[in-house]
């Protein structure tokens, strides 16, 4: 793949807008609290857009599309069984707590809510988290320019990290969710050309279901038995692991997202961001997953296309750009390539904008040093982005041993944030949940997660203290080393919090439920309220579910 | 707080005018698998798409 002046104009153009908007938002900041949560002000639209655009990264653009090469429309379980669900409830049970309680971050509700330890124990493994999230990102990026234009993998990640990091040492948070709205923009514009002529070259929904196997074009047909689909799960596994347990670990409980949420101007809009977002990301997978399946359609067909081979398989990781080059002349090449190193950086500041915060406020703060002054933090939070970004780059160099993104992606979410979810479940809606329970329950939880893994083997990963059982494949093993986590930590925190003194209630007043008025939000029109718009997008959903059936 | 539909409205129409050139005056590679102008239609409809927002950026004004 070549590019010529005007795809390098167009990505220029790109690149220098980006930094403009920085550039303009960097006189908002004059606080920590503008640089790191946007001082609560931000309007629902670019809230609800960067609420999606913060987690439509390199995993989900590369990743989504070489899953759907690989499993079929089956990988939009990831939306209509996952996310959007997820979304949903966050929205309209969650978040009154998150933006009520006026914690700063996720963490710090933990604090609010049950004690130090559990607010430190999560602030660390989320760090964590982010950057390796972050890593992963810039390693698809790196890898991707690297094979197709023939960039180097080190000039591709500095050059995506120094734009992020000056736009997002600008103008703190802020920035980086109005770029997110610009990002989004771009990358559902530049890539839904890709899906419309891959699908019509493919002869369309019906030319791909002719071509394919039918579990590639069946979201639930095949799910009665592991074995009947190229995803290896079962119905159980899915719906408990992927539905249940990762989607509202992730959605409900990751700071990246919910921190979008938080920054809204109103209760009202905070609990509308997550529900207003998941109307355009259940519509997602048409530009993300619908290509790859049309890719493996066209491979085949004896239409010059192919996906490249890797082994004894395919290299699905490569669907998205190989599309890219049969389908976009020079011009649109130039959008499309800007659209994935949009997508690349929309995922890359939201970990790190994320990370900034939590650092900042949830380890700094707490446990380094405490009462300096606001400009102290300022200037901490400034440095810690400096420092996240520099560690994430270290971080990609580490992912490269890894063929499938999400599937590496999932196994991370399944240590840290799934028995989160269940800490959470309690938290909120148990008010006899204790602080030693729930720090208990998060270490049981990881625990089991890890155990699982090291006892349990899926395409020879995992495995590294015994093969007690073989999944057949790492999604597989991914969905029930969450289940496992989940389970542990709210089994032992339940056992452990019956078994130490629960806080008085009135402690524990606009954090839990029952003990905590929910809005009700009397200026805002009825049909815009949470609940209708909730039950509106739920029935789209299962529409897309049946459709797919 | 600032209007981003501005600046992004202002980018998809550089963007869209520049593809709209690309498709009316070709330049570079063809894409191999297609014969549409995918250049010319991909840059009306950023240009549309640029409008729009400048537009509902003006009508809150």
């Amino acid at each position: 793949m070549q590019l010529h002046f005007i795809d390098y104009l167009i990505l220029a153009l790109y690149f220098g807008f980006v930094l403009g908007i920085g550039w303009f938002l960097k006189k908002k900041i004059a606080t920590s609290s503008d640089f790191l949560t946007s001082n609560k002000s931000i309007p629902l639209w670019i809230t609800s857009l960067a609420f999606i655009a913060a987690n439509l990264g390199a995993q989900e653009l590369v990743g989504m599309c070489a899953s759907g090469a690989k499993y079929g429309i089956m990988t939009a379980h990831f939306y209509w069984v996952g996310a959007i669900p997820a979304m949903i409830f966050v929205g309209v049970f969650m978040m009154p707590f998150y933006y009520g309680s006026r914690a700063r971050s996720v963490p710090e509700y933990l604090k609010l809510r049950f004690d130090e330890k559990t607010r430190g124990f999560n602030a660390i493994s989320f760090s964590a988290m982010t950057i390796f999230s972050s890593g992963i990102s810039m390693y698809a990026l790196g890898l991707l320019f690297q094979l197709v234009l023939g960039w180097s993998f080190t000039a591709s990640i500095v050059l995506s990290a120094a734009i992020v990091l000056v736009y997002t040492l600008l103008g703190g948070l802020t920035s980086a969710m109005y770029n997110e709205v610009l990002q989004f923009f771009l990358i559902v514009l530049g890539f839904a050309p890709l899906a419309i002529l891959s699908i019509y070259k493919a002869g369309g929904w019906d030319g791909m279901t002719a071509r394919l196997s039918p579990q590639m074009t069946h979201s639930w047909r095949y799910l009665s038995e592991a074995s009947a689909n190229p995803m290896g799960v079962e119905i159980f596994g899915l719906v408990a692991g992927l539905g249940f347990v990762l989607s509202f670990g992730y959605w409900c409980t990751d700071y990246l997202v919910v921190q979008r949420a938080m920054a809204a101007d109103s209760m009202a809009s905070a609990r509308l961001t997550p529900i207003m977002a998941a109307f355009p990301k259940m519509f997602i997978p048409f530009i993300v997953i619908i290509p790859g399946i049309a890719a493996m359609a066209l491979t085949n067909m004896d239409v010059g296309y192919s996906l490249p081979p890797k082994g004894n398989a395919y290299d699905y990781n490569q669907a998205v750009t190989t599309l890219m080059a049969q389908f976009y002349p020079t011009g649109l090449l130039g959008v499309g390539l800007t659209a994935l190193m949009a997508s690349f950086m929309s995922g890359m500041a939201g970990n790190v904008t994320a990370f900034n915060t939590v650092w900042t406020y949830d380890i700094y703060q707490s446990y380094i040093r405490r009462g300096a002054a606001d400009s102290h933090y300022l200037w901490v939070g400034r440095l810690t982005t400096i420092f996240g970004i520099a560690l994430s780059i270290g971080t990609a160099y580490l992912t490269r041993l890894y063929n499938n993104l999400m599937d590496l992606l999932q196994l991370v979410f399944g240590v840290v944030n799934a028995p989160l979810f269940a800490t959470f479940v309690l938290g909120m809606f148990w008010k006899r949940a204790t602080g030693h329970g729930a720090f208990s329950g998060l270490v049981a939880g990881t625990s089991a997660a890890l155990l699982t893994h090291g006892l349990t083997v899926a395409e020879d990963k995992g495995g590294w203290l015994a093969e007690l059982h073989h999944f057949p494949s790492t999604m597989a093993q991914n969905f029930w080393i969450a289940i496992f986590a989940w389970s542990a930590c709210f089994l032992v925190t339940v056992v452990v919090s019956l078994m130490t003194r629960p806080r008085p209630a009135e402690q524990l007043r606009g954090l839990v439920y029952g003990l905590t008025g929910i809005p009700k939000h009397p200026g805002v029109r009825w049909l815009m309220r949470p609940a209708p718009l909730s039950v509106i997008a739920g029935v789209i959903c299962i529409a897309l579910n049946v459709v797919f059936w | 707080m600032w209007d981003l539909r501005i600046p992004s409205g202002v980018f998809f129409i550089i963007v869209g005018v520049l593809l709209c050139i690309a498709g009316a005056v070709p330049v570079g590679m063809p894409a191999p698998l297609t014969e549409t102008n995918v250049n010319l239609y991909t840059g009306m409809s950023f240009v549309v798409f640029g409008g729009v927002l400048l537009w509902l950026a003006k009508r809150k004004r």
